[in-house]
């Protein structure tokens, strides 16, 4: 007890009174930049009219799905902390095809703009950024000042260009990329230094390896088939473990929800649908096409297991991209339940559960890269049906 | 608008009853399973936490769909 006990405590204490001090620090800050309203992203110019008047008053409406659904979607820029000049955001190259071929610039030439104001020319084209997508300029701005025009539902109808960039999400990929690199390089070579025993980073390795192989890929492949699978079943295991990780932790180079977008998802289980497809043999297609049913089931079993093949990876896209966004927008929640309130005391409550939650995400984060993986394994099991179950 | 947002909202409450219903089955059932076989008790728990996940997967279907629509 003594003296731990109270550090302790005066940890948490400080802990939970920083975090509404830095918050309301970037509340002053962001009331006092009236034209970047970069947290507060407005939807529509209605709302921006509203925003400035309230600027004006000095009291600001806080809009928390809004705030939440930027922190969690992907961006052209990396905001690290504060706002406008006072801040930090690390510029991402954007790198667009457009009709005069391959054009690049850094996402700082927009100037934080996000509502079309800003118009960036490159090889004679014109450019703008509006809600993080890239369209080609209006030859004039509407009557907000946008140099887009909209729709009967508020959406700009301007053509896009192809957009290669390298965002938010594609930059904690490639990270995400090095620093598996970066583990398991030293992880496979330190086997051939010591003979075959694992030492340092391999010995923390090793029992994933094997939890993976003999609890994953062995009773669900089967023991002759199992080894050819497990380069893609440990590279989608360590991948999404890896990215759930990153995506937890709240500061600058990481934070980025990259396993909460659905192409990433999408990516991942159309591998497994490719995987699971092309490895299957002629018991697996027998059995969705020449079912052993009476004929006239025919018409209705056949749909039902074509669409049985999309439906499973369709499943692990979902199961993925839903649990790790529903986690991100509840921690994101319980932090704007301050702002919410806007009161000091509301802190202690908030940071505890967010707390909580962190923890429960951590469970999570491991959970979701099992379960994608297992179920991997187990469509991959699937495909391959012996001939004498019939 | 409100009323469709007003809909959304029931049916993220609906899901959830129905993921609560499913959760507390798996969990009442494993640890009745452990209270025979304590022995067993970590295989269990693996097998109980991955029917979870699975049915915590399809509450989140219906979640992903109220958020697409409100």
């Amino acid at each position: 007890m003594g003296r731990k006990a109270i550090s302790i405590f005066a940890f948490l204490t400080v802990f939970c009174l920083a975090t509404p001090m830095m918050a309301q620090d970037e509340h002053a800050d962001h009331s006092n930049d009236s034209t970047h309203s970069a947290v507060v992203d407005s939807h529509s110019e209605a709302h921006h009219a509203s925003d400035a008047s309230a600027h004006e008053e000095g009291e600001e409406e806080f809009n928390a799905a809004e705030v939440i659904m930027h922190h969690i979607a992907d961006s052209h820029e990396f905001h690290a902390w504060g706002e406008g000049e006072n801040g930090f955001t690390l510029p991402l190259p954007i790198i667009l095809w457009t009709d005069a071929g391959l054009v690049t610039f850094l996402s700082s030439e927009f100037h934080h703009d996000d509502a079309a104001h800003h118009v960036v020319e490159k090889k004679s084209q014109r450019f703008v950024k509006y809600h993080d997508k890239i369209y080609y300029a209006s030859e004039t701005a509407n009557e907000h000042g946008a140099y887009v025009s909209y729709d009967e539902e508020h959406h700009p109808t301007n053509i896009k260009p192809l957009d290669f960039s390298i965002t938010k999400n594609v930059f904690s990929m490639l990270l995400s990329v090095v620093l598996i690199l970066l583990i398991m390089i030293p992880a496979g070579s330190s086997y051939k230094k010591n003979g075959g025993i694992p030492k340092g980073v391999a010995g923390f390795i090793e029992p994933l390896v094997l939890f993976v192989r003999d609890d994953i890929a062995r009773p669900n492949i089967g023991e002759e088939r199992y080894k050819k699978f497990l380069p893609y079943l440990l590279t989608v295991f360590f991948f999404i473990w890896l990215n759930n990780l990153i995506g937890l932790v709240p500061v600058f180079p990481f934070s980025s929800n990259l396993t909460g977008n659905i192409a990433v998802t999408f990516t991942l289980a159309f591998m497994t649908l490719l995987i699971t497809n092309f490895s299957a043999n002629k018991g697996y297609w027998k059995h969705i096409f020449l079912p052993h049913v009476p004929l006239w089931l025919y018409p209705i079993m056949i749909p039902v297991e074509v669409i049985g093949i999309l439906s499973k990876p369709f499943a692990l896209m979902i199961r993925l991209f839903a649990n790790i966004s529903a986690g991100h927008i509840i921690i994101l929640s319980l932090t704007a339940l301050i702002f919410i309130f806007k009161s000091l005391w509301i802190s202690p409550v908030s940071v505890f559960f967010v707390l909580f939650m962190n923890f429960i995400e951590l469970l999570v984060a491991a959970l979701q890269a099992y379960i994608f993986t297992l179920l991997s394994a187990l469509f991959i099991g699937l495909a391959h049906v012996e001939e004498e179950h019939h | 608008m409100g009323t469709i947002t007003g809909i959304a909202a029931i049916g993220a409450g609906l899901a959830v009853i129905g993921a609560g219903m499913g959760i507390g089955r798996i969990g009442g059932s494993a640890m009745d399973a452990i209270a025979r076989q304590p022995e067993a008790a970590s295989k269990i728990q693996t097998n109980m936490i991955i029917a979870a996940a699975l049915v915590e997967g399809a509450a989140l279907f219906a979640v992903v769909v109220s958020l697409l629509v409100a």
